[in-house]
């Protein structure tokens, strides 16, 4: 395959992501209009339904913040990439998108002395997996800055155990209060070492609102974390309410005899993602 | 709901009468600026210098937006996250700006700063950028261009739906939000 294609396909995914929020997260808000006990909280989400719905249909970004554009590659082991460089061919297919789409630039060169922005939102954060067969799999997601800012991370003993997880993400749901645009789904990473806890945390923010996961007392402690998490009363915006998330995705690993890594990464209500398969 | 409609320049009988809480639709003129231009516009006041734009009684709205398409006054223009601006805030107050949007919980010296120079915060709904872009007539950019979306820009707006989170009374609607609907102490 020419990496032209994936220019193509990364290209599209930009410029179509961030205007149509995921069905599944859609589903949800509709449902916590009908349940949100709060009338400011209920006005809120009936805004910001009406919000995604003029993005839709009027191919717009729902939030201007167009976020890091993080793109995740499931690459067939079989297949052979030619015509480039695939990382230069990722960036390229952004560069465009972004320009074209009419897509805010948020990336700065040096995160600390310059901060000059680069103009088009590259580089992209890039994570290519390598899995058995002839496809590749490109996932897009557009992360906003805002609720980013609110992820954590932390290093617990194993004798902390379930209630242990629950604190430190339920803390942090609450340390983070309106910040990160309630309704939010709160993506946790359990396991791994250090850095694969963030990245399982990722991809649990990334998962469709509404699939839980595959192993049983994991879902479950997705449903006990939702339910505890909408206890807290911060509701849509923070303004007070009963919708506080739409959403507990857990992604967990294998780790060391000595550690439970825990990770928390937030994403909003729009949480724009997408994937192509060629 | 009730809604309350106010227009720029804000004047101190309006703010007096602004409490947390209230819904309101600003008419007017907004100035965008966030953490870039923050930086820039304070260095010119500790400076002794002037400002490219006149903030008395002017509202800040902390925003980057997206580019316009073709026929779009302005691109989606949602509010950022507005603790990243508490350093700046104070002094800001303390030279003449009345009120600023933005999403999420101020500091306790912002929450003071506001007291003292009787200023207001409001948040709009963030997230919500397709919407509250449809509020904006016209846009143009004021200074520092070269920071592209962080630029500052004076926006016309009509109608632009806030709330109001900490008034002059030093109320906080993110804190009555919470404690109005927690269930139990939030501990497992």
């Amino acid at each position: 395959m020419d990496v032209s294609e994936i220019t193509q396909a990364v290209k599209k995914l930009a410029m179509n992501t961030t205007s149509n929020v995921p069905k599944g997260a859609i589903d949800a808000l509709e449902r916590a209009y009908l349940t949100e006990e709060s009338p400011v909280g209920k006005e809120v989400i009936k805004q910001i339904l009406e919000n995604h719905r003029i993005a839709r249909e009027e191919s717009v970004p729902a939030c201007q913040d167009t976020g890091v554009a993080m793109l995740f590659l499931e690459v067939g082991q079989d297949t052979r990439l030619t015509g480039g460089d695939l990382y230069e061919a990722i960036n390229e297919g952004v560069r465009q998108g972004y320009i074209e789409g009419y897509l805010r630039k948020s990336i700065v060169t040096d995160p600390l002395f310059e901060r000059v922005n680069t103009g088009d939102n590259t580089p992209a954060v890039i994570y290519v997996d390598i899995v058995p067969g002839t496809n590749i799999k490109i996932t897009f997601a557009a992360k906003g800055g805002g609720a980013e800012n609110m992820s954590g991370l932390v290093m617990l003993p194993p004798a902390a155990g379930v209630e242990g997880v629950k604190k430190f993400v339920i803390d942090q749901v609450r340390k983070a209060g309106p910040n990160p645009c309630p309704p939010i789904v709160v993506g946790v990473g359990i396991g791994g070492t250090f850095d694969r806890v963030a990245l399982l945390a990722k991809k649990a923010v990334l998962r469709d609102v509404g699939e839980s996961n595959a192993h049983p007392k994991y879902a479950q402690l997705e449903k006990e974390l939702l339910e505890e998490i909408n206890k807290l009363g911060i509701g849509p915006q923070g303004f007070g309410g009963r919708t506080t998330a739409l959403a507990v995705n857990v992604e967990f690993a294998p780790c060391h005899i000595a550690s439970l890594p825990v990770a928390c990464n937030l994403n909003c209500h729009a949480g724009p993602h997408d994937s192509i398969v060629l | 709901m009730a809604i309350r409609k106010i227009s720029t320049p804000l004047t101190d009988e309006v703010i007096a009468t602004l409490k947390a809480g209230d819904n309101v639709q600003i008419t007017g003129t907004l100035y965008t600026a966030r953490d870039a231009a923050h930086k820039r516009l304070v260095n010119l006041i500790r400076e002794g210098k002037e400002l490219p734009m006149d903030i008395q009684g002017q509202i800040i709205y902390y925003v980057g937006p997206a580019p316009a398409k073709p026929g779009q006054a302005i691109g989606s223009a949602g509010p950022t996250t507005s603790y990243r601006m508490d350093s700046y805030a104070p002094i800001l107050m303390e030279h003449g700006l009345k009120g600023m949007i933005g999403k999420g919980s101020r500091s306790q010296s912002v929450r003071e700063a506001m007291v003292r120079y009787k200023a207001v915060y409001f948040a709009a709904i963030g997230g919500a950028g397709a919407l509250l872009a449809k509020c904006v007539n016209s846009s143009e950019i004021v200074a520092y261009e070269d920071l592209g979306p962080e630029a500052v820009r004076k926006l016309t707006v009509e109608d632009f739906p806030a709330v109001v989170v900490n008034d002059i009374y030093g109320n906080d609607l993110y804190e009555q939000g919470v404690e109005e609907y927690k269930i139990g102490n939030g501990d497992t």
